[in-house]
């Protein structure tokens, strides 16, 4: 087992496999919108980790895995906005119908 | 592959189009509606001689990424590319130009055209990574547009989608880890080498696209979202957005893990899909909101897609049946989103003229609006199966499947999923011939639109009646498992 | 950095990742993810992979925290924040032991992997096909050029849902409240120096990433900061969102991108750059990229309109 956490890689690995069952925990307990959002970032970056870390060789991380973590990033945050924009919206008037909801009737 | 890479790219510059556009935005699917179309019925036409496949920029894989397209891909575009065009047409009565820029008439085109170019990016990509990024950007335009309804249910579709992603990801980084590929066919040459980890990460994998999907018992946030948006949008949502998941958990079962697929995973999708029919369909029996109805349909509707699983013998055993099966599943899935969308945009329609949403706000509408109840129930006949339909093409072929794989059981629940069908639909169609006076309705905002549901209805109509050409089609290129048999079980 | 380092640092991710994901306190929570977001960077160093340290710490702190500490505020002042329902402690244990199965299965499919060569050789093989000294770029907008296509258009897309919030007769307004401060407060002298120094580092962020970590995302984002710093600052208002200049450079860099994607597609091969101009290609793309991306960013950030036009 020390052997295993002295390989960088691996460490970093397993901790993000603890970040995403931390994350689940948090996604699947907590209710308010953005703890979720939190939840779901968190889980996130884990998955990264988990990435970056099994593909931690000698020489750095793998550079194709780099560039999809980069991609990974940027999916989530623009989740993240609108996740955002749409509770805001729910906060300030629930559910009410308003004029795209109208036209399309 | 250029041919496929435009069919992605075009409606990615339409949608770019249409955020500079303003309010000439809505006009762009005058030129959209048929350039697309065309687009897929030379994919179709092109795909039987030559495969149409290659790496994007000349990188081959592992490096790089592979667009392709089976016959099944091919299918599916075209029949996408008909409801997305007709839909679009039709968006154009609630979504069209006005004096002013409004948020509707401005924010439905750019979402509109980023959930077609997802829809094609999925079914032609070959990349489990590339793959990811598609649905999410169907994800974040399908929910954006279910928002345009209720904005409640679209939060709870956003969080089953958000998590479908997450696993769906979590699965696609153990996967390579374990093989250190992204490309569904290189995955199935390493598999052997790391089933451990593999198994898990498609677990992982279906377990994200289930839920997106919205498979039994994972179907709850469907029917709200889908129920409560406006009709163009409900036609899209139930239409393409739902298959496009169920196309990639398909390409990892059949083409990257053929070898994997144990008995218990085919079982398993099997009954979820089994339930899902009877399920949804006994749920769709009790509604009294008609597009209520309409969704727990889709619910019951996407279970048969599940059946593929058994009655195509998973992806290794190849089996004589094989081949009928995936045929159906194809007819199926093509079937559905014609008509599904048919249904959606009809009742919308109906809903607008009698300002009512439920059963007996339909009574006797028959009289004031024939051309759209034709369509309605045009749609119907193609949902429960019968003859000459779409529908019908894949239930019988279904049928035909089960029995020959000895799997009978199936064919029970193929045969209550199409009288249940009957018996849900029955009870708008009958409302609507009740009564002998003709109800005083709303004029619609053009006089047109009934005609885009009847031109779905008439597609999933041609489906069934030109079946050999569609068949032929849907098998050229069937992954390998499928190949066998195709002479037995011709339609 | 020795093991040392790294077990504390992985022992300090895992504690903000549990006070961000379970704390009492929301606001705090989102302070702890911020936390978070910094320490998670740091793990990237320690890893040796600067472009996506830059990539957490400029998104998925940075931004992301503004996002959420935005989010909270706004569903406070609607008077929406949901208090958080306290379970019973045996749904609790359920739910723990859940979720450290699932870590468990995780981390015994981490530990039974098999092992790879992955894809650094290919890379590095190809790399001088494209003249590009950085990797990471080389993947992100030559090798698999398609999914970074794809992602800048899913950031279009996020622009256009966001804006579909808008309420009625807002259509077209300005984003965010209006900002005053004193012309000789800190704020200001803040915003006045700020925007020069933010500019030259996004300029030298897409330069040097070429061949050294940094590129058009983590550049976009300084840039959208600036712009943040001086609406802050109340030097400038957030746009009109009717805007056609803002439109046109929301679209700008996926236009050139997907233009130089079809242009490839027309001369036989999608997403393939002419012999020997691939780098300079690249760095138009990446350019226009810049500029995009900074203004979604900060668009996606004021959010939809809350003044009328």
């Amino acid at each position: 087992m020390m052997e295993l956490l002295a390989e960088r890689g691996s460490l970093f690995a397993l901790t993000g496999a603890a970040l995403i069952a931390l994350g689940f925990y948090g996604f699947i307990m907590r209710r308010a919108l953005i703890r979720r959002l939190i939840a779901f970032n968190v889980i996130g970056s884990g998955i990264f980790l988990l990435f970056g870390g099994t593909g931690y060789f000698d020489d750095g991380v793998d550079p194709v895995p780099q560039a999809l973590i980069i991609t990974g990033i940027v999916v989530a945050l623009a989740l993240t906005a609108f996740a955002a924009a749409l509770a805001v919206r729910l906060a300030q008037s629930g559910d009410d119908e308003d004029e795209n909801a109208e036209a399309g009737r | 592959m250029n041919l496929l890479f435009a069919l992605v790219a075009l409606p990615l510059l339409f949608m770019l189009a249409s955020l500079v556009a303003g309010r000439h935005g809505p006009r762009l699917i005058w030129l959209a509606a048929p350039l697309m179309t065309g687009l897929a019925v030379w994919l179709a036409m092109v795909v039987h001689t030559a495969p149409e496949g290659g790496a994007l920029g000349g990188w081959p894989v592992p490096l790089g990424i592979m667009l392709e397209a089976d016959g099944l891909a091919a299918a599916l575009m075209m029949a996408s590319a008909i409801t997305a065009a007709i839909t679009g047409l039709f968006a154009l009565g609630s979504y069209g130009t006005t004096r002013a820029e409004t948020t509707g008439s401005y924010t439905f085109w750019p979402l509109f055209y980023g959930l077609w170019a997802a829809v094609n990016a999925v079914l032609v990509s070959r990349d489990l990574f590339n793959l990811y990024v598609a649905i999410e950007l169907l994800s974040i335009c399908a929910v954006a547009l279910a928002a345009f309804g209720s904005r409640k249910a679209a939060m709870d579709y956003l969080m089953i989608a958000l998590a479908g992603s997450l696993a769906y990801l979590l699965g696609v980084v153990l996967i390579f880890a374990a093989v250190g590929t992204l490309d569904l066919s290189l995955i199935a040459e390493r598999a052997p080498e790391a089933r451990t980890s593999i198994l898990i990460g498609a677990a992982l994998i279906s377990a994200g696209l289930i839920a997106k999907t919205a498979l039994f018992p994972l179907h709850g946030w469907l029917p709200p979202a889908h129920g409560a948006a406006p009709p163009a949008v409900s036609a899209l949502l139930s239409a393409l957005v739902v298959k496009a998941s169920f196309v990639i958990l398909l390409r990892v079962w059949f083409e990257a893990l053929p070898g994997l697929t144990e008995q218990a995973i085919i079982t398993g999708f099997g009954m979820l899909g089994a339930a899902a029919i009877l399920y949804g369909s006994a749920l769709a029996l009790r509604q009294e909101g008609l597009k209520a109805l309409i969704a727990y349909s889709t619910v019951a509707q996407l279970g048969y897609l599940f059946l593929v699983f058994p009655l195509a013998g998973g992806g290794e055993t190849i089996t004589p049946w094989a081949a009928g099966a995936w045929g159906a599943m194809g007819f199926h899935a093509s079937a559905h989103m014609l008509a599904k969308a048919g249904l959606f945009l009809a009742a919308g329609l109906m809903i607008h003229a009698s300002g009512n949403g439920r059963m007996d706000g339909l009574t006797g509408l028959a009289r004031a609006m024939p051309v759209t109840t034709l369509a309605f129930a045009l749609c119907a006949v193609s949902l429960m199966g019968l003859p000459p339909s779409g529908g019908f093409m894949a239930k019988y072929l279904m049928l035909i499947a089960s029995l020959a794989s000895g799997q009978w059981p199936y064919a029970l629940v193929i045969l209550a999923g199409g009288l249940m069908a009957a018996a849900y639909l029955f009870r708008p169609l009958a409302r609507m011939f009740a009564g002998n006076e003709t109800p005083a309705i709303t004029p619609l905002a053009h006089r047109w639109l009934p005609l885009a549901p009847l031109a779905l209805a008439i597609a999933a109509m041609a489906l069934g009646l030109l079946s050999a050409a569609p068949y032929e089609l849907m098998a050229s290129g069937l992954p390998e498992a499928g190949e066998a048999g195709l002479e037995e079980v011709e339609p | 950095m020795s093991l040392a380092f790294d077990l504390a640092l992985c022992a300090l991710i895992l504690g903000a990742a549990g006070l961000a994901v379970a704390g009492r306190n929301l606001f705090g929570s989102v302070v702890f993810y911020i936390v978070y977001g910094v320490l998670i960077a740091l793990a990237w160093v320690s890893l040796g992979a600067a472009d996506v340290a830059l990539a957490e710490a400029a998104i998925g702190a940075g931004v992301t925290g503004v996002l959420l500490i935005g989010a909270w505020q706004g569903m406070k002042d609607a008077g929406g924040l949901e208090a958080e329902i306290t379970q019973s402690l045996p749904v609790r244990v359920l739910a723990g032991l859940g979720a450290a199965a699932l870590g468990g299965l995780i981390g015994f499919a981490i530990l039974s992997l098999p092992g790879h060569e992955g894809l650094t050789g290919p890379v590095a093989e190809n790399q001088p096909a494209v003249n590009l000294g950085n990797p990471v770029t080389a993947v992100l907008l030559s090798f698999r050029a398609y999914d970074t296509l794809l992602e800048t258009l899913v950031l279009s897309a996020a622009l256009a849902a966001v804006w579909s919030l808008t309420p009625a007769g807002l259509w077209g307004g300005i984003p965010g409240p209006k900002h005053t401060t004193r012309p000789d407060g800190v704020m200001a002298s803040f915003g006045r120096l700020l925007p020069p120094l933010g500019l030259l580092v996004a300029v030298y962020l897409v330069w040097a990433g070429a061949d050294q970590p940094g590129g058009a995302f983590q550049a976009g984002t300084v840039l959208a900061a600036v712009w943040i710093l001086i609406v802050l600052a109340g030097l400038r208002d957030e746009p009109r969102l009717s805007s056609l200049t803002l439109r046109v450079i929301v679209i700008a860099g996926p236009l050139v991108f997907l233009g130089a994607a079809l242009a490839g597609a027309l001369s036989g091969l999608a997403l393939g750059y002419p012999e020997g101009h691939a780098r300079t290609l690249i760095l138009i793309i990446e350019y226009a990229l810049t500029l995009s991306i900074a203004a979604t960013l900060a668009l996606l950030i004021a959010g939809p309109a809350r003044r009328a036009p």
